[in-house]
Formats: structure tokens, sequence, C-alpha cells
């Protein structure tokens, strides 16, 4: 083995302060959740208590999270892998105008596309009470993020001459959706999905304003509860907000990890 | 090896005034006429851009021809029908192979797609897999393939629905030397065993002399010559066609009295048209001689090849000439050369 030389502990040292300035106050804080009395410390004793208030308090807005989220990945599903077909068959100017156009509801602030929302849609009646409200907020905010995640494992395969194979073997255009376009970008639209509802479930911006009292999300919940609740309670509630979101969080990073490069031999 | 059994009859296809042009107003393709025998392999060659592929295209039905054009099969007018309907199987330069099945799914896709019972496709597959002799991948995945391997289940995906043509476009390109050879080889071998009609686009002309029945060699969009290999190489019609196969000598002089006159010497040329002021001929058309050359000339380059060396043989102000010998010796540079050409060689455009 290579001899390691002080570089590589200054190094590791200067990588873990940095892990340990990330990561201590997450700690600290799901720990507060769990903590009797966090004025006293730990020492007064780890508790359930808290979570069980959250849940008896706030589980509407955990179930209105989840059902936004899932409803939300439902529109981006149904809109973005088509529009993402779309732009990888037109290489068109006007197809890479709009791709790059897609990105404007990430590039614009959430208050601003929140606004732009309830000044629009606000008065039709019934929306602006609806947790639909919300939900339009979502797919804006998400869809182009299913739409680029698509779209770039369409481009990375050889759609056109795909499609023309599956054709000239007799496909029609649903056979060859269905049997070769869909199972081929498979990948992107799991990361595009978990993208979706890991966005969904945490966002806040847009949320708030859009949000009325009896349409709450976690996250909007999570600030009142700060801004309001003893600070246990608002811990534990992001303690059941990092159990929620962690998984996702985590099936995203494994997803995008490279694949393991495919077997070439040379022939024969 | 088994005897394939393909219970369909191959068919002409025939191409009337076939034109196309894309949508940004370039011409691809100029009105074409071309009539393709049942059975017969005919290869479209040309460089980049001469409406080969277009031209495959227009037959497969991937492309329509411009109003007016007409595709027919055995006479029947399939131009508004598209590739799915027109049962033609298609090989394509990338393979096209479907990354999401396995080597048997991508061989049996056709037949799936066509509703056949579960075991009528197995067994269809079974025998592709043996007619390829790629029995031992059936359950792999694409991307475990190399290049041949994926060429040889691209062709077997295509035989599979038994088509009544078959379509190659470009299917050795990605392959190296070497193993293009031997798949052309086993191209040439299956097609001639299926009895297909078969078209096959390539712009390399080694391939196209192997596989050809007919060759049809393309330029700008028209066709510059259609013929079988062996006329295309010693008749060519064009100077382009002359230069696009095989390598072409060309020397400028005049006809005197049934010889060709140039500066360098006269080559005898018995009942030689008149008027002929350039002829070609091959370089398997000259010899080096001792004694009594037609030419003479001094050795500009040497490339010893193994079975025989090329020499570049200067001769004045022309360019020089390609000349090959199996002489066992090494050339000087600026050696003295004589050279005799064969009249029977020579071409006059």
């Amino acid at each position: 083995m290579r001899k390691r030389g002080p570089l590589f502990f200054a190094e590791l040292t200067f990588t873990l302060m940095v892990c340990a300035f990330l990561v201590v106050p997450v700690i600290l804080s799901l720990l507060a959740g769990l903590t009797a009395n966090y004025q006293v410390g730990i020492n007064s004793g780890l508790t359930l208590r808290w979570v069980g208030e959250v849940w008896v308090g706030y589980r509407d807005t955990i179930f209105l999270s989840i059902g936004i989220a899932l409803a939300c990945l439902a529109s981006t599903l149904v809109l973005g892998i088509p529009t993402a077909y779309v732009l990888a068959r037109r290489r068109s100017a006007l197809a890479r105008a709009i791709e790059e156009l897609l990105v404007m509801p990430v590039a614009v602030p959430g208050l601003a596309t929140a606004l732009a929302l309830i000044i629009s849609y606000g008065a039709v009646p019934g929306l602006r009470t609806s947790w639909v409200f919300i939900l339009i907020g979502h797919v804006l905010f998400t869809l182009p993020f299913m739409v680029r995640s698509v779209l770039a494992v369409l481009l990375a395969i050889d759609l056109k001459t795909l499609e023309e194979g599956a054709a000239s073997l007799g496909a029609d255009f649903r056979q060859r959706f269905f049997q070769i376009v869909m199972p081929n970008c498979r990948s992107g639209v799991l990361a595009g999905s978990l993208m979706v509802v890991t966005l969904s479930v945490g966002e806040f911006n847009m949320t708030w304003l859009l949000h009325t009292p009896l349409t709450k999300t976690l996250p909007v919940g999570l600030a009142d509860a700060y801004a309001s609740l003893r600070l246990e309670i608002a811990s534990a509630y992001t303690l059941v907000f990092f159990l929620m979101i962690v998984p996702l969080l985590l099936a995203i990073q494994e997803l995008s990890r490279p694949r393991p490069t495919a077997f070439r031999s040379q022939e024969e | 090896m088994r005897v394939i059994s393909d219970g369909a009859q191959p068919i002409s296809i025939t191409l009337q005034r076939c034109a196309k042009t894309f949508a940004d107003g370039t011409r691809a393709l100029e009105p074409l006429d071309l009539r393709i025998g049942a059975g017969e392999t005919v290869v479209l060659l040309g460089p980049s851009g001469c409406g080969k592929t277009t031209t495959l295209r227009i037959i497969a039905g991937l492309e329509a021809p411009d109003a007016g054009g007409k595709v027919l099969f055995d006479g029947a007018d399939v131009t508004p029908l598209t590739i799915e309907r027109r049962n033609v199987g298609m090989v394509f330069q990338s393979y096209a192979l479907f990354p999401n099945m396995s080597v048997a799914g991508n061989i049996g896709y056709g037949l799936k797609v066509r509703k056949r019972a579960k075991s009528q496709i197995s067994r269809r597959v079974a025998e592709m897999l043996a007619m390829m002799r790629i029995e031992a991948l059936a359950d792999r995945s694409i991307d475990q393939l190399s290049g041949g391997q994926r060429q040889r289940v691209a062709l077997a995906r295509a035989l599979a629905v038994q088509p009544r043509a078959l379509l190659l476009d470009e299917p050795l390109t990605a392959l190296d030397a070497k193993l293009r050879d031997s798949l052309r080889l086993e191209i040439d071998q299956l097609l001639r065993r299926l009895g297909i009609t078969a078209i096959y686009v390539t712009h390399d002309q080694t391939e196209a002399m192997a596989l050809g029945d007919r060759i049809v060699v393309m330029e700008h969009g028209r066709v510059a010559q259609i013929g079988r290999p062996r006329d295309i190489y010693q008749r060519p019609a064009t100077r382009f066609v002359a230069e696009f196969i095989g390598t072409m000598n060309r020397l400028n002089g005049s006809v005197r009295r049934d010889a060709f006159v140039t500066a360098a010497g006269s080559i005898p040329w018995p009942g030689a048209p008149q008027g002929v002021t350039e002829v070609l001929f091959r370089p398997e058309d000259v010899s080096l001689v001792a004694e009594a050359p037609h030419l003479s000339g001094t050795v500009a380059a040497a490339f010893f090849l193994g079975d025989r060396t090329r020499l570049f043989v200067h001769i004045g102000d022309s360019r020089p000439l390609v000349v090959e010998t199996g002489a066992r010796r090494d050339f000087r540079h600026g050696e003295a050369v004589g050279l005799k050409v064969d009249a029977s060689g020579l071409v006059a455009l």
C-alpha cells in the first residue's frame, strides 16, 4: 500500500470538519425531537412523545404532502414523457428553444411563480381554496425535471433508428412507443419520478403562498411549528420529514450512479 | 448447414420517377427509374451524399418520394404504405437492436408484433439463431455482444419475419477490416442461399463488387452507371465511375495510325477510335518490361505490399502512373523503367 503523507491527513481532517459542519446541526435537531426536555438536555431522557404529538396534530399535512406528491408525479409522467419524446424526435431550433425555456420555472423564484398563479387563477371559483391549486404550482415547478431527465436518456440512445428498426418489423406507433421507447427510457423516468416526488414533498417557497389554513403541506406545517410551538415538537416534525425524504434522496443517488460499463469483446 | 425453408417468394422492386427533395429544399435524389429483379442482389454504391441511402429509405418506406414518384413491389403500388406495412427486412449500420430485449427477444420481436403463437415464435427464433450460428447468445443482452455478433443478430431479426425483400444500409461499415471480410462472405452466402431480393447500400467498392449481381453507381443524386461488377470495372461509363471504382491511370496524347502517341512513348492500339485525346487503364493492364517498352519513365515511389509492389511511375507532365508488379526485387527512387500497356485494357471516354 502507498504510504500516506501529511497532506493526506490534512485533507482528511478538512473533509471530516466540513462533514461535521453539515451533519452536526441535523443530528442535534433530530435529537431535540427525541429529547424529553431540550432545555434540560439529553439527560432528561429520550421519548417518542413529541413524534406522537406531531402525528396527532399534523398527520393531515403529511397525507396532503404525499397525496400532492403522487398527483404531481402522475401529472408530470403524463405531460413529461410525451413532451420529452417529441423534443427528442424533433431536433429543430424550436425544440431546442423549448428545452431552454423549460428551465424557466426553476430559474424564476417560487414566490414569483406563486404570485403569478394567484393573480392569474386566484379568482377561479373553488380553485384558490383547493389543494389542486398547490398541485398546479408543483407541476409547474417539477415538470422540467421530469422532461430533462427523460430527454437526457432519449438523446443518449439512437431513438430514431430504434423506432425505424421496430417499424421495419411491423410495429405501429403504439407498439413502438410502449414496447421500445418506454422501456428504453425507464431509467430516466425512474430518476425523474424520484426527483419530482422529492421536490414536491419538500417544496416550501411556492406552497407557502399558495396554501390556505385547510391545505397545509408538510413543509408549511413545519414552518408553523417552528414559529409557534415547542422546539421539541418542531424537531420531531423535522424527524418525520427526514424519514420521508432521505430514502428518496438515497434512491436518486443510487440511480444517478454511472452504470457499470458494458462488456465489449473483440469479435471471435 | 440446415436449409431454411422460407415460404415467401422473392419479389421484384420497381422505382418510377422517384425523386426526393428535403424540407430545406435540397435535392437528395433526382428522378430515378430502377428495376430490381426477383431474387436479385443490387448494390447502391457511391460517396456520401450521393442519394444511395435516400433511395433505400424510399424503397423501405421510411421516406416518401416527391409527388409523382412510385414504388412497386411485384407490380403493385406500395408508395402510400409506411414501412410497417411493406414487410421488408431492414439491417441498419448501427444495428438498431433493442437494448431492453435479449438476443432472442430481438429476433422474435417482429413475430410478436404479428401476434404469432409463442411456440411458433420460439421455433422460428431457434431456426434463426442456428442459421446465424449464434445459438449460444440467445439469452444475452445486447450490450454484451461484440459488433460482429450484433450484426448477426440484426440479420436474424430482419429475416425472422420472412420479409419480401432485405434492405441493408451500410451493414459492415461499423466493423473492423478483418471482420468485415468474413461477414461479407457470410452475407453473400446467406443471400444466395435464401434467394431473397436484396438491396445493399455501401460506399465501399470492394463490398459492392463482391456482393452485387448488379451495381448502381450514384453521384450527386443521379445514377452514373448500372451494370454487373465486371462491366462497371472494365467499361466505366463516366470518368466518375472509372475513378471511384478501383485505381485508374490517365494518359493524354493522340491517336496516330493504330497507336496512342504520348510524350513518353506510344502504345500500339489496333482499331483505335479516331479523335481520342485521353485514355484510361487499370494498373493490372500495365507491366514492367526490360526491352521494347511502350512508355518509359522513372520510379517516383514504390510501396512493397507483400504479394506485389505498387509503383508510381513518373512519365513527364501528367500525374504518375500506378503500376503493380510481382517482381521480387527492390525499386530505387528515380530508377528508369520501361512499361508495356495491354491495348485491350484501354478505355476512352
